[in-house]
């Protein structure tokens, strides 16, 4: 009998074993990284408050481990100086609370400060927003715009590079209409379809979300 | 070459189709003996095959049944033995708690019969003796010539006072006597009362016994009828196993409810102990941790129960000696103790984390509503660190329904598995029958598909038929058909 148990047991022991060894090879991390773009340019800074109540709603809803950085859209925006506040959020619910706090402390202490830039580098941010959640190494992404999307590159400035957005969601949020899209809507419906095709080129998804009362399911992968 | 190159025999459709029915009639009129015999066999072999099947099933279901009946038949016996085994403990209990007070109570009848007895010596009625004299006194009256003699008279006058007096004094210390034989006799009561609060005690205890010894007998009683393996005992011990399956699966739903809120009430807090983030074979480390307590929690109860031999799910246990046994449970009760703190702190911590993760949402929502600290909160606290401290004792008792469901589940898993044996049987039945009588039916659609050269040769035959021919051609339709048909 127990020459019968044995084999028996080492079996279930190595299937076990192989199950979660399948497991974890296959392991998709389920933490989720978000990268807010601020624009920060001209009258598009009276719009801030709007993005601080976004961020605060990225907070509450972000659990622990989750990643979240947020970063100003400005001149020249493909740089880690232009990151405001990052954050990972520890394993412990505590200590991720403590966290989420200090971050809007952070958030409002810029929106307080903030100076409006003089150019408006969306696709630089774009490339550095890629770049961080790469290295984040979440298992879902997401990259939210709050800007009205209309770039304005400083003379010299190359942004003319496809962007890498395998499976990263980006939503662009409060895209305000500007005084020339009121002349001529197909302005700013362009100018839409064009970041559409920039991104879904790029293997990401678009989305516009103009009413910041329905963020409800921003977060939902 | 299309289906169309094989078909189109001639230019139309129509001829050709003919064509190919006119062949095709004529190939299977020609093969008709060979394929009858071949549908025959073929349904046959089929029929064959299933009933063998179903012979196979069947003896299965026979010694699946047998089986039931001997897991029933040995469950019920060790169940009546350990009842039988219980009965004899409690009268061995109560004969020894009664033997040993048999020489006090002995004494204690003996001492009060004793003073009844003395008492009733003491107060029995001793009629005071006459005076001696009196016959003296009667002589002297008979003195002749004493009559209307004055000394004589005088004499007896005296001797009437002197008996008076002794009267008197006689009748005095006689009703003083009285007095204290009533006084003993009234004395005599509280000693009867004993006695007969002995008695009494006696006949309860005799009483006991005689119940507990009608109580054996009964259970004597089935003992017998189950190692007889009576059909009665079989109905008997079957449906208490049915019973006792739905009971003990309601209960251990219930148990599993309460397995759940103890699940919830500690999976939260225990993320701040091994992080929430992390996860094993795709479940949260911190839910597998919670879940890990509460089957420890669990396991811990089967143990206790064990050892107090409640149950008998593990027999190493219940054969272990008094002391390891008692050693044992003390280790049990002391993890479980211990489970019942940490989760008495985890539920603590629950609420804190709670409170916390509410005012950093009032924080972030920026709405200016604060969170009111509610004075009555502490009661959903302390609420919340009771119910934390009970459930691991409450689950303890799992191990009474799981052991009666384990049991059961045995019984109640070889009735299953001989009604699908049986359906088996049947769906199998019907499958070789329909297969058997489907041959005869191929058959007869295979003439349907040949009906005009059989139609000839019907005409053909009745044309050919002669008076002196019949028995003859019937015979050989018998050998073409009939024998066919009929086998």
């Amino acid at each position: 009998m127990f020459k019968l148990k044995l084999p028996v047991f080492t079996f279930i022991l190595l299937a076990i074993l192989v199950l979660i060894a399948s497991c974890s090879k296959d392991h998709v991390p389920n933490t989720r990284a978000v990268y807010m773009l601020m624009d920060t340019s001209g009258t598009y800074t009276k719009e801030l408050k709007q993005a601080q109540r976004v961020i605060n709603f990225i907070l509450a809803s972000l659990n622990p481990g989750d990643t979240f950085a947020v970063a100003r859209v400005d001149t020249g925006s493909f740089s880690e100086k232009d990151i405001i506040a990052r954050v990972t959020f520890d394993d412990r619910p505590s200590m991720a609370n403590q966290q989420k706090r200090q971050f809007r402390d952070k958030i409002a202490r810029f929106v307080k400060n903030v100076k409006g830039s003089a150019h408006t580098d969306i696709t630089g941010g774009m490339l550095q927003a890629i770049e961080y959640l790469n290295e984040a190494g979440a298992g879902h992404n997401l990259i939210l715009v709050f800007s009205d999307l209309k770039e304005d590159l400083k003379k010299g400035y190359i942004r003319d590079i496809p962007l890498q957005l395998n499976g990263v969601s980006v939503v662009a949020l409060n895209v305000t209409k500007l005084r020339s899209d009121n002349v001529d809507p197909r302005e700013y419906l362009d100018r839409l379809a064009s970041w559409r095709e920039k991104v879904e080129s790029g293997g990401g998804s678009w989305k516009v979300i103009n009413d910041l009362e329905r963020l409800e399911g921003i977060l939902s992968f | 070459m299309s289906f169309d190159d094989v078909f189109m025999l001639f230019q139309s459709p129509v001829l050709s189709g003919f064509a190919w029915f006119f062949i095709l009639t004529s190939i299977f009129y020609i093969a008709r003996i060979h394929a009858h015999k071949a549908i025959y066999s073929f349904t046959r072999v089929i029929h064959n095959g299933l009933r063998l099947t179903a012979q196979s099933v069947r003896q299965a279901e026979k010694r699946m049944l047998e089986r039931n009946k001997e897991v029933l038949l040995t469950q019920g016996r060790e169940a009546t033995e350990h009842i039988i085994e219980r009965e004899f403990e409690r009268i061995n209990d109560t004969v020894q708690k009664d033997l040993s007070e048999y020489p006090a109570l002995h004494r204690l009848l003996s001492e009060e019969i004793t003073r009844i007895n003395e008492d009733y010596q003491a107060s029995t009625d001793v009629p005071p003796a006459p005076p001696g004299w009196a016959k003296a006194i009667e002589a002297v009256a008979k003195i002749p010539g004493s009559k209307g003699d004055t000394m004589v008279g005088n004499v007896l006058d005296d001797i009437h006072q002197s008996m008076i007096k002794a009267n008197t004094r006689v009748t005095e210390e006689y009703r003083k006597t009285s007095h204290k034989r009533h006084q003993l006799l009234s004395g005599m009561m509280p000693h009867w009362r004993k006695v007969s609060q002995a008695l009494a005690q006696v006949d309860k205890n005799i009483n006991s016994l005689l119940l507990r010894s009608i109580s054996i007998d009964r259970h004597m009683d089935e003992y017998e009828n189950i190692q007889a393996g009576s059909e009665r005992a079989m109905q008997r011990l079957s449906s208490s196993s049915l019973t006792q399956f739905f009971i003990s699966a309601f209960v251990l739903l219930i148990a599993v409810g309460g397995a759940m809120i103890n699940f919830n009430l500690i999976a939260r807090p225990m993320s701040e102990m091994v992080g929430g983030t992390s996860q094993l074979m795709g479940f949260q480390t911190s839910e597998i941790a919670a879940l890990v307590i509460i089957l420890v929690e669990i396991a811990m109860g089967l143990f206790l129960m064990e050892s107090l031999r409640i149950t008998r799910l593990f027999p190493l246990i219940g054969a272990l000696n008094d002391k390891l046994r008692i050693k044992m449970i003390w280790i049990t009760f002391g993890i479980l103790l211990t489970l019942a703190c940490v989760e008495a702190g985890l539920a603590y911590m629950r609420e804190l984390l709670m409170q916390d993760a509410a005012a950093t949402r009032a924080l972030l929502r920026e709405d200016g509503v604060e969170v009111i600290a509610s004075s009555y909160l502490w009661i959903t606290t302390a609420a919340q660190m009771g119910m934390g401290f009970i459930l691991p004792f409450a689950l303890t008792f799992i191990a009474i329904p799981l052991e009666s469901f384990v049991h059961s589940l045995r019984t109640v898993m070889g009735i299953v598995v001989v009604a699908l044996l049986r359906s088996l049987i049947w769906l199998l039945r019907l499958t070789g029958n329909i297969a058997r009588f489907s041959g005869a039916m191929l058959v007869n659609f295979y003439d349907l598909f040949i009906f005009a050269p059989l139609w000839i040769e019907q005409q053909f035959r009745f044309r050919e038929k002669k008076p002196g021919r019949k028995e003859e051609s019937e015979a050989v339709d018998d050998v073409q058909y009939g024998s066919l048909s009929r086998s």
